[in-house]
């Protein structure tokens, strides 16, 4: 157990060293600063429209970044093949997995934070429900996209067309869990109806998959 | 085909009829062999002849479509993938990172937190801990020696290298053969695959030769190894 | 035995196919609110029935070859994928098909329409994976998003259900219970839907063998006639 935090840990911070020395980040933020911008010019709703169909929008945006940051996951592993010395060595695959999961899930987050104030701002979105939901919201969506979407990342390093089978193999899968993180979003936002049953969902399907991705994944990383 | 004996010597690794295909290609046809501990073995033979399969196949990286390996015992290679240290033409290392640094990741896929070590493996092939430059930013030779240095970091008992010698300076070449011989006259395993077998020829115990899958020949000297 | 299982279950098909034709467009009482349009059903219930048992037999068939490496769990899954696949396809269209003259619109968020729609694109989802990946890895890669598919199916249905409780839509097929002689005539296609299955997953199945039995034996003539070369 110990050997799969310690492992964990340091891959996940070297991650996030290597992330903030490259400041790639930086052109993905300004990147979907623009996006909301756009999204703000194609749809002007009134303030009470704006409540109902901000859900979906903003998790559209949420999924667009959420996507960048997983195709690139394995980006600097598949360079001069590192992942041969991860599986040469006795370290857990779960080990790398939760790093990498946790990697992108903060990387989103920050996206997150970075956009919510845009849209606030172009939107007049104010929330007539309990707000503090929505952070739960946020991080039970974000995590049930990043989980799935780590680990079907690494299914298609094997596969022709990797950025392309990525989603495909992804929104599929994630359409309860998108379905209940924007029913939820609504729900807080207009204040119509309980987020709680979207967020028991919500944790269900990420009870569910964060194991199954546990479970699997040094199949998949050692499947040749 | 010259059979080399060795002093009575436990076999540190068995092959049995090793096949290994990829799709209707056999890489390799049916490979058998013994290979004892404390020498230092150089795989030769020409593009495709199934070297740099039968090394991945003895780090665990490539699962035989037919046959068995047994190393140190056990045909589970995984349960002694701690005793392996591996070694390919790409170097295995983060380019962002400095040699230091990656060292000190790697050796904590092994659990090893001691920056020391670290800086004693870096020292031992040659290069500067505390050189910052990313590794990216090294010649082929100090990539090659860093990524040796990643192999050694944990002490294996074998190492299996594919390639060290590729597009290397001469001085890296040397210093990596002197380090080998250090390594095998220590106890170790060392297995080389390689096109530049007169790098080896003063170090190498026994030359290995394969062609198209098969393992043709093994002798003591280089010079019966070239003759077809 | 095959050489006579296979046509007899081939007149049975045609029999129950014919003879559920007859019932769904002549034999069945019509619908008292729809009118023939309901007629429909008698196509779109039964394949969606189908579609999901072959999805089940995947599932199946994927956790198998996952624990065992059969090869025969690997062919048994990518011939269950590809027909369901097919009869779901079928649900997709016959629905909207039902939906437009009934109730005006093409589309609605029917429970079971919609659970068909996400379970099309997670197989379509794996069968492109299945063409697209690298030929070691396929049945490894496939028998892992399979289970993938079958542990989000429970959660699609709670979601859209709970969907549709805060926002009510039309129901295709209509609510409450069934007239015992429509339900007959639905039987009976599915009856047939299911041979139907059976023959072609059976000729699909066989084939894939054969083919595979054909490519290891290059492989195995390769490797000895290089072998004897030595």
């Amino acid at each position: 157990m110990s050997a799969i935090t310690n492992v964990a840990r340091a891959s996940l911070s070297k991650d996030l060293r290597l992330e903030w020395r490259s400041k790639d980040a930086i052109n993905s933020m300004l990147f979907f600063a623009l996006l909301v911008v756009i999204f703000s010019f194609s749809f002007d709703p009134t303030a009470e429209e704006s409540r109902r169909i901000a859900g979906g929008l903003v998790w559209v945006a949420f999924l667009f970044a959420a996507v960048v940051a997983l195709n690139q996951t394995w980006a600097r592993e598949l360079r001069n093949q590192v992942l041969d010395a991860y599986r040469v060595s006795p370290a857990p695959a779960n080990a790398l997995f939760l790093a990498k999961a946790f990697g992108n899930f903060i990387f989103v987050i920050v996206l997150e934070t970075f956009m919510t104030p845009l849209f606030i701002v172009f939107y007049n979105l104010r929330a007539l429900g309990p707000a503090y939901q929505l952070l739960i919201v946020s991080a039970l969506g974000t995590w049930a996209l990043v989980v799935n979407g780590t680990f079907f990342a690494a299914m298609s390093l094997r596969t022709r067309s990797r950025e392309i089978m990525l989603p495909l193999l992804l929104f599929p899968i994630s359409i309860p869990a998108l379905l209940a993180t924007v029913e939820a979003t609504t729900a807080i936002l207009t204040g119509d109806f309980s987020a709680k049953f979207w967020i028991v969902l919500l944790a269900a399907y990420n009870v569910v998959f964060t194991t199954a991705c546990l479970l699997l994944f040094d199949t998949v990383l050692n499947a040749e | 085909m010259n059979h080399v004996s060795h002093a009575a010597a436990t076999p540190i690794i068995v092959i049995h009829d090793l096949v290994k295909q990829f799709g209707r290609f056999a890489a390799l046809r049916g490979v058998s062999a013994e290979f004892v501990s404390g020498r230092l073995y150089a795989i030769v033979g020409e593009n495709g002849a199934g070297k740099t399969t039968l090394l991945r196949s003895l780090a665990g990286l490539t699962r035989p479509t037919r046959g068995t390996i047994s190393m140190l015992g056990t045909t589970d290679l995984r349960s002694v993938c701690r005793q392996v240290g591996y070694m390919a033409h790409p170097s295995l290392l983060y380019d962002e990172m400095a040699g230091m640094e990656n060292l000190r990741y790697f050796a904590r896929l092994y659990g090893i937190q001691d920056d020391e070590r670290c800086a004693a493996t870096i020292t031992a092939v040659g290069l500067d801990p505390t050189l910052t430059r990313p590794v990216g930013q090294y010649s082929q030779g100090m990539r090659q020696r860093m990524s040796l240095a990643r192999a050694m970091i944990h002490d294996p008992r074998i190492l299996l290298l594919d390639e060290p010698f590729s597009n290397v300076d001469a001085h890296s070449a040397r210093q990596m053969t002197h380090l080998l011989k250090q390594l095998r006259d220590a106890g170790k395993t060392i297995f080389v695959v390689t096109h530049q077998a007169s790098q080896l020829e003063h170090a190498a115990d026994e030359f290995v030769q394969m062609e198209a899958g098969l393992i043709t020949r093994r002798t003591r000297e280089l010079m019966m190894a070239e003759t077809p | 035995m095959i050489r006579r299982t296979f046509p007899i279950l081939g007149v049975l098909t045609a029999v129950l196919l014919s003879y559920g034709l007859y019932e769904a467009l002549i034999g069945a009482p019509t619908e008292q609110s729809m009118g023939d349009v309901q007629r429909i059903f008698y196509y779109h219930a039964p394949s969606a029935w189908t579609a999901f048992l072959l999805f089940g037999i995947n599932f199946v068939a994927s956790v198998v070859y996952l624990i065992q490496r059969s090869i025969k769990a690997d062919i048994i899954a990518l011939v269950t994928a590809e027909v369901g696949v097919v009869f779901c396809t079928v649900v997709l269209v016959t629905g909207p098909i039902w939906a437009r003259p009934v109730w005006g619109i093409w589309w609605t968020w029917d429970i079971r329409l919609t659970s068909t729609l996400v379970l099309w694109l997670i197989y379509v989802s794996y069968l492109i994976l299945r063409r697209f990946s690298s030929s070691g890895q396929t049945p490894l890669m496939a028998a892992v998003l399979a289970i993938f598919g079958a542990l989000d199916v429970p959660l699609v249905y709670f979601s859209i259900r709970f969907f549709r409780t805060q926002h009510p839509q039309p129901v295709i097929g209509g609510e409450g219970s069934i007239d015992p002689k429509m339900l007959q005539v639905a039987l009976i296609n599915w009856a047939g839907f299911l041979c139907f299955a059976c023959l072609v997953c059976w000729s699909r199945y066989r084939l894939e063998l054969l083919q595979r039995e054909v490519e290891e034996t290059e492989a195995l003539e390769a490797l000895l006639d290089s072998r004897k070369a030595q």
